[in-house]
């Protein structure tokens, strides 16, 4: 029985928007009781449109943010961080990999820094034997050892997730969140870094938490799917399932609205056009 | 006569590293009633190469062309004044981030209301009533009330059609859409690629759409060209382009779509070669090529 | 899973390259941007010319610059008639050579910029990073003794801190410095708490960073620009408030050569012996001058909006 990397049992996120001077405080539900579990080595897409909620749970899953409530289960250990410190053990078992190359590096820190500074923080590794560990990342993601001295405004935005999707894995976690790593880079470069991304799944055995608006992407390298809405899951199925046979109307509405690349949607386009 | 004509068009820009030259002799014309989608990835120059056409380049940019005809018009001796007159009113373009391209301090009203004013000439009442029209037309519920909404009182959704609004207010030949719906929910982007065609249809203007993204090109385009490190790799009808890619650029990056995969990885760019002539292959400056 | 086009694979290299070619690179392109400013540029090099002058004022001044002439006294320079080319800017009321003056003073007025810039940039850095990071009460905190000292006119605050602790350079630099801190604390705590909220500061987060390393090891680094340009100014400032506290006698004290304390000897002297006031303030001035002028072309060098390419 494959064991299960993350379960998450109804985890609420509430945020609380103080009032000011002309407006009364609120209560923003970002997050409305979302329950998944996703097994070792498989991919767990989260699909939704902006406003719903899945960044939100992304960096709960990732043990940035508390949640209000609701349980969370990571390798089988239950993790509270709003009650309990979080232990560098549970620390090093998430890592995230964020949307925007362009911000998610810090632009006065060489490469070979980025990707020793978990090790530094978290491990006793002296520091010639962090350089080869970067340096074997390196290799890994596809780049060169002479790009271990370089800034990253050196580099295109593919190189940039690339080497962010390095740094990630540098303390050896058993799962990735990956918060659309994808959206903001070229189709060319976006197929390069999902080939990365599967290899790397295959040889390290990793568990994906793959949050994506582009459904598309989502059918090529998700297991399972999960649309969020507004905080709530409305469909939760395997990839199969949920493209087949979508059962909430959102999902409908969401796929009816991606547009299709092919050649017979164009021809009706045009026949459509022409009769018009 | 085609509605625009371009020959030629090279626009270089001074860097810190040296001239960099972001289209390379670029061709292309757009008749009126035609959707023509210019796809490319960035680096490319399908942005660049319409905001030449508009004069809307920073003064580092130069340009050349052998010719850049807009119904008639030379656009590459017209003066600073006369340019003025016809952007915005004959040819009008909207971008890619709604919110950054409405201004903050000012209310949507004010904002559609001030093209009227300088291209139409139109007294108060007029232009209210017109950008009560305009709201209605670009699916904006509540226009009066609207027209004193300021810009970050409105979904990023409401600020691209308030967008179109001022864009169309004066009844364009020409449309340039810039990656109009690239920063939209998908939802919204179909709403608003709908709304654009349809407009497009009923005053039978020109559209250029610029994107990145082959499905938004296979829904909304006519003719297609396909552009590549500021050049041009091939031109075609929609379905011929789809149907039977000729440039072995086009056929990698139809390929890339995650929709066209079979089986495990997805083909790159690297799998193709790329068919012009190395000597003619311009690497970027300064990054090393991915 | 190779990358594209012309990378062929390198050799496992054993250790990093000894090379590191971005650091000349980037000094190049800082020297394009900068260069493009004519007045910055020149700016540059009168104020090396400065640094030069006062590393090497023992060889370079005629005179020992408390040496009294009594046989020369108010001397006027060379070019006017009874002057005389010993004394090339001429002498002061206690036949004292005012060139080899003005050279010695360059050394003090270096070293109020470098003090006061020194201590206001790491006081505020400090306080600004705390403020900016932690928010809450302590930024409450913080920025109100700011407020309050940012209330008071800086020259006067000066004033009454040197009156306070007694008059001298040192308490005057300390004054100086304190009645600065409020900008660089602003500055800081504004580019922190933008910085705070970006996606490599989390991503540090993530990878275990504790609050100490976060503020001064992964923010601070991003949040210098302004602060260098800041400092530049408040460099030039200094001097300038130094020479008005010598002006009133509560700076350096005489016999220093301090370039405010010669103005405040030579108070009397205005119609009598111009060169006596004219020229200790035209020193400060260009210097002055000389620094805006750098901090200027600094501004536009650093600030990523202007970039070019």
């Amino acid at each position: 029985m494959t064991a299960k990397v993350l379960e998450a049992r109804n985890i609420v996120r509430d945020y609380y928007v103080g009032g000011g001077l002309f407006s009364s405080p609120r209560t923003v539900h970002a997050v409305k009781g979302v329950s998944f579990s996703v097994d070792k080595g498989k991919t767990l897409a989260i699909v939704g449109e902006s406003g719903c909620g899945k960044s939100t749970l992304a960096r709960i899953v990732t043990l940035i943010d508390p949640a209000t409530a609701g349980e969370l289960f990571i390798d089988g250990n239950k993790i509270d961080i709003a009650r309990d410190r979080l232990m560098p053990e549970m620390r090093r078992k998430v890592q995230i990999v964020f949307q925007n190359p362009y911000g998610s590096l810090n632009p006065r820190q060489k490469i070979g820094d980025v990707l020793g500074e978990p090790l530094k923080i978290n491990t006793d590794v002296p520091a010639d034997e962090r350089r080869e560990r970067a340096m074997a990342m390196l290799k890994k993601v596809g780049l060169q050892p002479e790009h271990y001295h370089r800034y990253p405004h050196m580099f295109s935005g593919g190189q940039r997730q690339r080497i962010a999707i390095a740094r990630a894995l540098m303390l050896n976690p058993s799962l990735l969140v990956l918060d659309e790593p994808v959206s903001a880079l070229d189709l060319s470069v976006q197929a390069q870094v999902l080939n990365l991304l599967a290899d790397l799944q295959d040889e390290f055995q990793l568990t994906y938490v793959f949050i994506s608006h582009d459904l598309s992407v989502v059918r090529y390298i998700a297991d399972d799917v999960m649309v969020m809405y507004y905080g709530e899951a409305v469909e939760y199925g395997s990839r199969d399932e949920v493209f087949s046979n979508p059962q909430h109307s959102y999902t409908r509405t969401l796929f009816a609205a991606t547009p299709r690349a092919d050649v017979e949607s164009i021809r009706a386009r045009l026949a459509r056009k022409n009769a018009a | 006569m085609a509605l625009l004509e371009i020959e030629n068009l090279v626009v270089e820009f001074e860097t810190a590293g040296g001239m960099f030259r972001a289209v390379d002799g670029v061709s292309m014309s757009v008749d009126r009633r035609e959707v023509l989608a210019i796809v490319g990835e960035s680096g490319s120059g399908k942005s660049v190469s319409m905001l030449a056409v508009m004069g809307l380049l920073p003064w580092t940019a130069k340009v050349f062309a052998d010719r850049m005809m807009f119904d008639g018009v030379d656009l590459l001796k017209i003066s600073p004044q006369d340019r003025r007159k016809l952007v915005g009113k004959d040819m009008s373009m909207i971008f890619q981030e709604p919110m950054a391209s409405l201004n903050p301090c000012f209310t949507v009203g004010f904002q559609i209301e001030e093209v009227l004013q300088v291209h139409m000439g139109m007294d108060r009442a007029q232009r209210r009533a017109r950008a009560i029209e305009l709201l209605t037309l670009v699916g904006i519920s509540d226009p009066a009330e609207r027209l004193i909404s300021f810009p970050h009182q409105l979904s990023g959704g409401q600020c691209q059609r308030v967008m179109i609004a001022i864009a169309i207010a004066c009844n364009p030949k020409l449309l340039i859409a810039d990656e109009p719906t690239t920063a939209l929910d998908v939802t919204i982007q179909k709403q608003i690629l709908d709304l654009l065609v349809g407009l497009q249809e009923k005053y039978g203007m020109g559209l250029i759409m610029i994107t990145h993204n082959m499905g938004v090109v296979a829904e909304t385009a006519d003719r297609v060209i396909v552009q590549y490190k500021g050049r041009k790799m091939e031109e075609a009808d929609v379905l011929s382009l789809f149907e039977n890619p000729k440039s072995n650029y086009t056929r990698a990056l139809l390929s890339a779509l995650p929709d066209n995969a079979t089986g495990d990885r997805l083909p790159t760019i690297d799998n193709f070669l790329i068919e012009a002539d190395s000597s003619a292959i311009n690497l970027p400056m300064m990054e090393p090529p991915l | 899973m190779a990358d594209a086009v012309a990378n062929t694979p390198g050799p496992v290299s054993p250790g990093p390259s000894s090379v590191d070619p971005s650091r000349s690179a980037r000094f190049a392109e800082f020297w394009f941007y900068f260069s493009e400013n004519r007045g910055a540029v020149v700016g540059l090099f009168f104020f090396l010319f400065l640094i030069v002058l006062a590393v090497f004022a023992p060889l370079i001044a005629p005179h020992a610059p408390n040496a009294q002439y009594r046989d020369a006294v108010l001397v006027p320079p060379f070019w006017q008639e009874g002057g005389s080319a010993a004394y090339l800017l001429g002498t002061d009321a206690v036949g004292r050579d005012i060139l080899s003056r003005l050279i010695y003073g360059t050394r003090f007025s270096l070293f109020i910029g470098v003090i006061v810039t020194t201590l206001s940039l790491v006081g505020g850095i400090f306080l600004g990073v705390i403020a900016g990071y932690f928010r809450g009460w302590v930024d409450t905190v913080i920025m109100r003794v700011m407020d309050i000292i940012l209330a008071f006119p800086s020259l006067l605050l000066a004033l009454v801190l040197v009156a306070v602790l007694g008059p001298g350079l040192t308490n005057a630099m300390i004054a100086i410095a304190l009645v600065f801190q409020p900008h660089f604390v602003r500055l800081t705590r504004a580019a922190v708490m933008v910085e705070k909220n970006r996606d490599y500061v989390v991503a540090a987060k993530v990878a275990g960073a504790g609050p100490l390393r976060l503020m001064f090891s992964t923010i601070l680094p991003n949040c210098m620009a302004p602060l260098i340009v800041q400092a530049t100014l408040s460099f030039s400032s200094a001097i300038l408030d130094a020479a008005a506290l010598g002006f009133l006698g509560m700076g350096a004290q005489p016999p220093t050569p301090e370039w405010g304390t010669m103005l405040a000897e030579a108070r009397e002297f205005i119609l009598r012996a111009w060169w006596v006031v004219t020229l200790p303030g035209l020193a400060i001035l260009l210097t002055v001058l000389a620094i805006n002028l750098m901090g200027d072309g600094l501004r536009d060098a650093l600030d990523p909006k202007l970039k070019r390419s």
